[in-house]
């Protein structure tokens, strides 16, 4: 009898979220929710200001508050050498401040006391004595000669300079564009955004000293690279730290970085031998935590009249803040910027990179975006967009002209990555025929005579999902493959655990379906388990789309290994030879004699129960899986937008998604991904921002300046797909879960830019406010950079 | 939230609710809807050392029309009766324009209409909506009752004329003179972000001329702003297209805001004119509809 696989919860059944059951009815348990007894709780005091040197810091009358535990400061740091920590990109960060605070919001003091009311009334009471230095806001500013120099505790470091980096081929790309027919230029900026998960960051601390053993209950995506962070800056013995990292309330980048407030918990817990807890409030994480984007952007693209494009130049400025703290694979120095340009065919290019210090907040992590794949990809879609308004080309026909081809797989971008599957031409077509392209263009006609500004902005991309492979790609020297362990019960059930940790992706469900799919066990008669160092494998964690294409991959690769093993019992069973056995779902059958079988639950209980001889018992195993390649999935985003010329506030008409991400394990989920996704593509396009006046000041600190949409603002989105099988991944699946954040912006500002054509006005950059675009289409001219904070007084 | 130390108390009457505020002293803070208090206490930026929740009081939830077509809200009606109620919406033009554009669903169910005015955050919907219908507020202290009008009620950016020890007990919108219509419109960047610009009109129909005008401004100065000129070049006319126009540029003469992330003071001034445009627009196709 077959079974059907979609009715096991195996691939391609959009089935229910298993997790969904306890986060709809409140009974998620995230760190907040964790009560040890004797918890102390922790609060932060925060610089004010966005540079200044720390004269002095008087915590006399925040210690005669009654309860409080403990006051640390920067010196009290210092002196367990913890003052500074390492960041993932091999820079040092202040834990808290000792010389001088970098950005308003720092890290200063801390205070432990018996519950966090009194611990804010105390911080409330720290005296801090600052000398007020001139902020730097911008890498303009940064590179300005005689600039202060913000990094001052570092040797060779005499100016704001983080890195001067370049890829590709310079020569080449100068003869591409000395051969040009037309040279089309950009200038881009991508503003300070934000992942700004729903829970803020946190920890409790536990510190055992019986035991010698320190538990600590974090909000992380990668509990096992926090685990060896912890253990190289506390100078702790790895295997005397677990970290548990429970439900996650969101991450989207946001809880990879290592943050001060979980190092000054450990220590506080450490000295105080109580378990300590700190909750970042919501300001504490906009102001503090890793942020996204920042990036101004200088394009070139070399043209043939026809619209080929011949050569591509870019050169960014990136904007980190005070501390180099991306979270990002080491070798490359502004993530995977030079992936841009992967879904054209173009024969070559060539990117430079500044990243400059500024008195910002540190932490340039990928939000929602596979290493700055964000920017690279709003760049590219920008830039041909801007081609095709150059050369008079339409903007659908210039993609069509510079595909990668179908059968050019796999495709050496000219940046170097290899490409390895694709259909971009259909994915395109679907998504002019969904949106209905020609009518649209006609009905624009007609519109504009009445008054009317109709627009149209598509977006295609191809993205690099799933690092690593271990050869290039390694946070902190670790190489980035990960990992899965699945136990088979005696009676057919299983435990499932891997490197990977959700934070809303929907592992415990997918997960289940994958070993579904390869075993036959039904989804259901699976659990899921992530997040705790003391169980799972170790692994790298959530992020950068990477858990399907790396652990969804290790999840097969055990079940194999599981299978191979059910197999050999199989054939003890079935007293036949292992060749003469032959599989299907769930069930192993002797070849000539098919209604001859055993099936997977009789082998896992005969592993158990009735081992043959000299076989090892039990129905166990993990596997390693280092990607021979990244994922690349294709998607095609086409927005039509109204504009309403008296007030610049634009509508979205419509949205059509094409997406193919391969092989879809739980379609749902994949369309989830991809509204969400879309979603946050809206905010960055329409309303979001974080910005700094002159001063440093943050604006964007909370959510009445730093906009999420809701579902009042949000348009619907149509979503379509195509499906291109990964050839590398076991199960044919792609990265999907940015692939909307990352492609979405683009198709909505060359929409609104589409409208505005014949205005004047050739960029506005992000975000889309309604007196931007108003600016922009009665002056005529580009609205370029973050939002000014402009003040009268 | 960890707001400072305070103490609450939760009276059952009006009187209890002022004998607490007088013993307050000025460090005490009315309780109604909490829907702005409770976030600025959340950020410490108000420190109230008593809070007095007016919320067990009975008989204060009520929004209704005396025969003469005077209506009144009292001090614990939400936001979210108003928003619902067919009264409203067919005796009260302008107030139900604005009621579903007030903050967002969540607030909505909570705050209160004369909590709003008491608040007199420049952002806020009510008061300039209460100014272009003209309407007062009721106030009790321990040495009566009095009546001041919402224009002069506000006395500043979150300041107002209420004594430390007066409560405000309801709002009081007049009488129309003639057939009431009008019309808010705001430009906010997200449901519940506070206004780029608002605008509140009220117009009273004697026929087809104009027997009363008024126009509030949200979020586009220091305080709510009275456009009194600008409504008073629409009394007499019957809303001609030259009569808009003039009342259009003189609202957006009459507003004073700042050039900040959400527009410069250019914008905002062309969004008042253009939205004073567009309600009186409306208004008088609606007109032209029923002549």
């Amino acid at each position: 009898m077959t079974i059907d696989e979609i009715k096991i919860g195996g691939l391609g059944a959009s089935r229910r979220r298993v997790e969904d059951n306890r986060f709809i009815r409140g009974a998620g348990n995230y760190v907040d929710d964790i009560v040890l007894p004797g918890m102390l709780h922790m609060e932060i005091v925060r610089s004010p200001l966005a540079h200044a040197r720390i004269k002095s810091i008087d915590v006399t009358a925040a210690w005669a508050i009654p309860g409080v535990r403990l006051v640390l400061t920067g010196e009290m740091m210092a002196a367990r050498n913890l003052a500074w920590m390492p960041t993932l990109s091999y820079d040092t960060q202040a834990v808290l401040a000792t010389d001088k605070v970098r950005f308003q919001g720092q890290e200063v003091a801390a205070v432990i006391a018996d519950d966090p009311y009194i611990a804010k009334d105390a911080c409330e009471a720290i005296i801090v004595d600052y000398e007020p230095l001139p902020a730097i806001v911008n890498p303009t500013q940064a590179m300005a000669a005689g600039a202060p120099v913000i990094r001052d505790d570092k040797e060779n470091q005499p100016d704001n300079v983080i890195f001067d980096w370049d890829v590709g081929d310079k020569d080449g790309t100068d003869r591409a564009f000395a051969a040009a027919d037309v040279v089309s230029e950009l200038e881009l900026h991508y503003p300070r955004s934000h992942p700004s998960p729903i829970e803020t960051c946190g920890s409790i601390a536990d510190f055992d000293r019986s035991t010698s053993k320190l538990t600590v209950y974090m909000t992380t995506q990668a509990p096992h690279i926090i685990r060896a962070a912890v253990a190289l800056v506390a100078e702790l013995p790895e295997h005397m730290i677990r970290i548990v990292s429970p439900d996650l309330g969101g991450g989207f980048g946001n809880k990879v970085p290592v943050y001060p407030g979980y190092v000054v918990s450990i220590l506080a817990s450490i000295l105080l031998e109580r378990p300590v807890k700190w909750i970042e409030d919501k300001t504490g994480n906009l102001i503090s935590t890793g942020f996204g984007r920042d990036v101004y952007l200088k394009g070139q693209l070399a043209l043939r009249k026809d619209g080929k494009i011949l050569g591509v130049r870019m050169q960014t400025e990136s904007d980190h803040g005070a501390f180099f703290s991306d979270a990002q694979p080491s070798k490359f120095k502004i993530g995977l910027m030079h992936s841009a340009f992967a879904c054209y065919d173009v024969p070559t290019a060539h990117l430079t990179s500044r990243g400059f210090y500024t008195n910002k907040a540190p932490g340039g992590v990928a939000y929602r975006c596979s290493f700055r794949v964000t920017e690279a990809m709003f760049f590219q879609e920008r830039m041909v967009q801007a081609a095709a308004d150059d050369l008079g080309i339409d903007q659908a026909e210039i993609r069509r002209l510079n595909f990668v081809r179908d059968d050019d797989f796999p495709h050496r971008t000219p940046f170097g990555f290899l490409t390895d599957s694709g259909q971009y031409g259909k994915c395109l077509e679907m998504g002019l025929e969904a949106i209905g392209y020609e009518d649209f263009l006609k009905q624009k006609e007609e519109a504009k005579k009445n008054g009317r500004l109709l627009g149209i902005g598509i977006s295609t991309m191809t993205e690099p999902l799933g690092a690593g492979n271990s050869r290039e790609y390694d946070i902190l020297g670790i190489k980035m493959f990960d990992s899965a362990e699945l136990r088979v019960h005696m009676t057919g059930k299983a435990i499932l655990r891997t490197g990977a940790k959700s934070q809303g992706q929907g592992h415990e469900t997918t997960w289940a379906q994958i070993v579904a799919h390869e075993l036959g066990i039904p989804a259901e008669d699976i659990v899921v388990e992530e997040g705790d160092t003391d169980t799972a494998p170790f692994g790298m964690g959530t992020y950068a789309s990477r858990s399907t294409p790396v652990a969804g991959a290790a999840v097969s690769m055990v079940s194999r290994k599981i299978r191979a093993k059910a197999r050999k019992i199989a054939a003890h069973l079935l007293e036949v030879s292992e060749e003469d056995v032959e599989w299907e779902l769930g069930r192993f059958f002797v070849r000539s004699a098919p209604d001859l079988g055993v099936t997977i639950q009789e082998c896992a209980n005969a592993a158990y129960s009735n081992i043959p001889d000299g076989m090892e018992p039990g129905l166990e195993n993990n596997a390693y899986y280092d990607p021979p390649n990244l994922t690349w999935p294709f998607a095609c985003y086409i927005a039509t937008v109204e504009i309403d010329p008296l007030t610049g506030v634009w509508d979205v008409l419509n949205m059509v998604a094409v997406d193919d991400c391969g092989v879809r394990i739980n379609p749902m989920i994949v369309e989830g991904q991809i509204m969400g996704g879309l979603t946050e593509a809206y905010a960055m396009a329409s309303m979001q921002f974080i910005t700094f006046d002159s001063e440093g000041n943050c604006v964007g600190s909370n959510y009445m300046d730093y906009l999420l949409p809701t579902a009042w603002e949000t348009p619907g989105f149509e979503l379509h797909e195509v499906v291109t099988p990964c050839p590398h991944h076991p199960i044919g699946a792609k990265g999907i879960g940015e692939c909307a954040t990352v492609g979405g912006p683009a198709a909505f500002v060359n929409a609104v830019m589409d409208a505005l054509q014949g205005a004047g006005v050739r960029n506005i950059d992000m975000p889309l406010l309604p007196d931007r675009v108003y600016e922009g289409l009665t002056e005529g001219r580009d609205v370029s950079g973050a939002p000014p904070i402009r003040t009268d007084a | 939230m960890y707001p400072s130390r305070f103490s609450y108390e939760a009276p059952d009457t009006v009187e209890e609710a002022i004998e607490l505020l007088r013993r307050g002293q000025g460090e005490a803070k009315v309780l109604a809807g909490g829907q702005s208090l409770l976030p600025m206490m959340k950020l410490r930026f108000a420190s109230p050392g008593t809070l007095i929740d007016i919320n067990n009081i009975p008989g204060l939830d009520y929004h209704r029309a005396d025969s003469d077509g005077t209506y009144r809200i009292g001090a614990l009606c939400r936001h979210a009766q108003l928003e619902k109620s067919p009264d409203l919406a067919a005796s009260q033009p302008t107030m139900a324009a604005a009621a579903h554009t007030v903050a967002d669903p969540i607030v909505r169910n909570r705050g209160t209409l004369v909590g709003s005015i008491c608040h007199a955050d420049p952002q806020g919907d009510w008061a300039s909506v209460m100014i272009s219908l003209g309407a007062s507020v009721v106030a009790k202290g321990p040495t009566g009752v009095r009546s001041v009008a919402v224009a002069d009620f506000v006395s500043g950016p979150f300041q107002t004329v209420l004594a430390s020890d007066e409560l405000a007990v309801e709002a009081v919108v007049p009488a129309p003179v003639g057939v009431r219509a009008g019309g808010y419109l705001k430009l906010e960047r997200r449901v519940g972000d506070f206004a780029t610009a608002g605008v509140a009109v009220s117009v009273e129909f004697s026929g087809s001329s104009v027997a009363r005008a008024g126009i509030g401004l949200t979020g586009v100065g220091s305080s709510t702003i009275n456009a009194a000129e600008a409504a008073a070049a629409l009394v007499g006319g019957s809303l001609s297209e030259t009569d808009i126009a003039a009342a259009a540029e003189l609202a957006a003469a009459a507003s004073r805001p700042r050039s900040d992330h959400r527009g410069s003071e250019s914008y905002k001034r062309h969004i008042v004119a253009t939205f004073v445009s567009r309600i009186l627009t409306s208004l008088q196709l609606s007109t032209q509809e029923v002549a």
